[in-house]
């Protein structure tokens, strides 16, 4: 099986009707740790991870992974801002991604006891999934892509509806991940989160690549204004 | 007023009685629409999926389309479908005019897009609220449209709940289709048809009763078995 990594974009942009929404982007990423993808609302973070995932339009420039973009596809999952419940059981969210991938049934409710049990949904197993709250469907979506295992995890603002010991509990999760050489790429509003995650971040406005530097140097010295000023908390124009 | 009455009691009579000619007709009746049903399902389900989930070049004119012939006109289908059975048409060979197998044709014909109109219409939201999910998962086009069809199954139960009450009530296409047959293609609705002509109102009112208590059983039954699996609304 190869790897993904690294993976390189060339001038890529994520169109939508003509309009340019992010890019076009030039980067390379390699195969370690974890991504953390900053920025206003509305600059493009959503779109980012969307276009780099493959559900977003490629209106330009290409996305070259180390593998075939099929086997690419096959090993990453995403995590999305909204989660989307299936209107099923909790159970039955779990079990889906690998049902669908062939697993048998007895295998995969064995592996969705534990996640959800890892995520602190362990009582709630046959409960309908669109009627959970907002901070357990995050840990459901969360639980649903991490089951498959997959090498390379995007997540879009994972933590936005969690309080902060479901928080911590899941950055735990998340480093766990990491160490055991899980790709993390994912955005987030909280600059509490992305300090402690961070080995690398990208700072996006207006839809481009803004600015780019290793986890923690980022945040105590930024290379532009504008990154500096996001980080205050100020305007950025 | 007379008449209604004397409909109910003679419909309560019939029934209690068994009534050996009422039983052999309402249960042509219903093995007629429940096979149209089964088979207009298995032809409207997948359809309506497939015109929600996949992007082909005649998709909008293929619902537009749909969306007229819900309102075709019976007698019109029971006419094209007596053309094409009748002995000089082009399916004339199967022999299949005046029997019960021409009868579901005609309602299949009627209900199929009746069935995948209202079926489309939810499976089409339901995607909505999926297709990102889906996508990103990657699953192949047979795995997506079973997942909808799934999981949008209370739905399609009313779709086919409509469909089946169209069928079981329609007389203009089994009519002229089936041609009425005393003991071969007699349905509740043509026997209402007939009995009305021949000023039987007592009789037709109470073949009346006794197909809209059918109807209305079939439906309850339908809901009682969806509600054995009891598990949140939406
Ligand atoms: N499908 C779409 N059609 C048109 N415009 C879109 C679409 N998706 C996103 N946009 C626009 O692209 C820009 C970037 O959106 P995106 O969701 O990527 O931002 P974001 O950085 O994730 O913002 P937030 O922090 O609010 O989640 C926005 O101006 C948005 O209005
Ligand atoms: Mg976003």
């Amino acid at each position: 099986m190869s790897d993904l990594f690294p993976v390189r974009l060339e001038a890529a942009r994520a169109t939508r009707r003509g309009r340019t929404l992010v890019g076009p982007v030039d980067l390379e990423l390699d195969g370690a740790g974890t991504t953390v993808v900053i920025g206003p609302n509305g600059a493009g973070k959503t779109t980012f991870l969307r276009m780099l995932h493959g559900t977003a339009r490629l209106g330009g420039g290409r996305i070259r992974w180390n593998c075939t973009t099929e086997e690419a596809r096959h090993h990453q999952c995403f995590v999305f801002q909204q989660p989307v419940m299936l209107r099923r059981t909790v159970m039955q969210n779990l079990i889906y991604p690998l049902r669908m991938r062939g697993m048998s049934r007895g295998e995969a409710e064995d592996r969705a006891r534990r996640w959800a049990a890892r995520v602190g949904l362990g009582s709630m197993l046959t409960r309908q999934a669109p009627v959970l709250s907002g901070g357990e469907r995050q840990k459901l979506a969360l639980a649903r892509a991490m089951i498959t295992e997959p090498k390379l995890l995007f997540l879009d603002e994972p933590c936005a509806s969690l309080d902060g010991r479901a928080m911590r509990e899941i950055e735990e999760i998340l480093q766990e991940a990491r160490a055991g050489g899980m790709r993390l790429i994912l955005s987030t509003h909280d600059m509490g989160q992305a300090r402690r995650l961070a080995d690398e971040v990208l700072f996006l406005l207006h839809g481009w690549l803004h600015d780019r530097g290793a986890g923690p140097e980022f945040f105590t010295q930024p290379a532009t204004p504008q990154a500096r000023a996001f980080l205050n908390g100020d305007i950025v124009e | 007023m007379v008449d209604i009455w004397s409909g109910l009691v003679q419909a309560a009579w019939l029934v209690g009685t068994l009534d050996a000619e009422l039983l052999e007709i309402a249960l042509r009746s219903l093995k007629v629409t429940l096979s149209a049903l089964v088979i207009a399902s298995l032809i409207a389900l997948p359809l309506a999926a497939l015109l929600a989930v996949r992007r082909f070049r005649f998709r909008r004119t293929v619902i537009a389309v749909l969306n007229a012939l819900m309102g075709l006109p019976p007698v019109v289908v029971g006419l094209v479908v007596y053309v094409l059975l009748s002995r000089s048409g082009p399916l004339g060979v199967l022999g299949l005019l005046f029997t019960p197998t021409a009868m579901v044709i005609a309602q299949v014909v009627i209900i199929v897009p009746l069935i995948a109109s209202i079926a489309h219409q939810s499976i089409r939201d339901l995607w909505q609220e999926y297709h990102d999910l889906l996508i990103s998962m990657n699953v192949t086009q047979g795995q997506k449209i079973r997942t909808l069809l799934w999981d949008s199954r209370r739905a399609l139960l009313t779709a086919a709940l409509a469909g089946f009450g169209r069928g079981i009530g329609e007389v203009g296409a089994i009519m002229i289709v089936g041609g009425n047959i005393d003991h071969a293609t007699r349905v509740l609705t043509t026997a209402i048809a007939l009995e009305t002509g021949k000023g039987n109102f007592a009789l037709a009112l109470a073949l009346g009763f006794v197909l809209i208590a059918l109807a209305i059983a079939v439906n309850l039954a339908i809901h009682a078995l969806s509600r054995t699996e009891r598990e949140g609304r939406w």
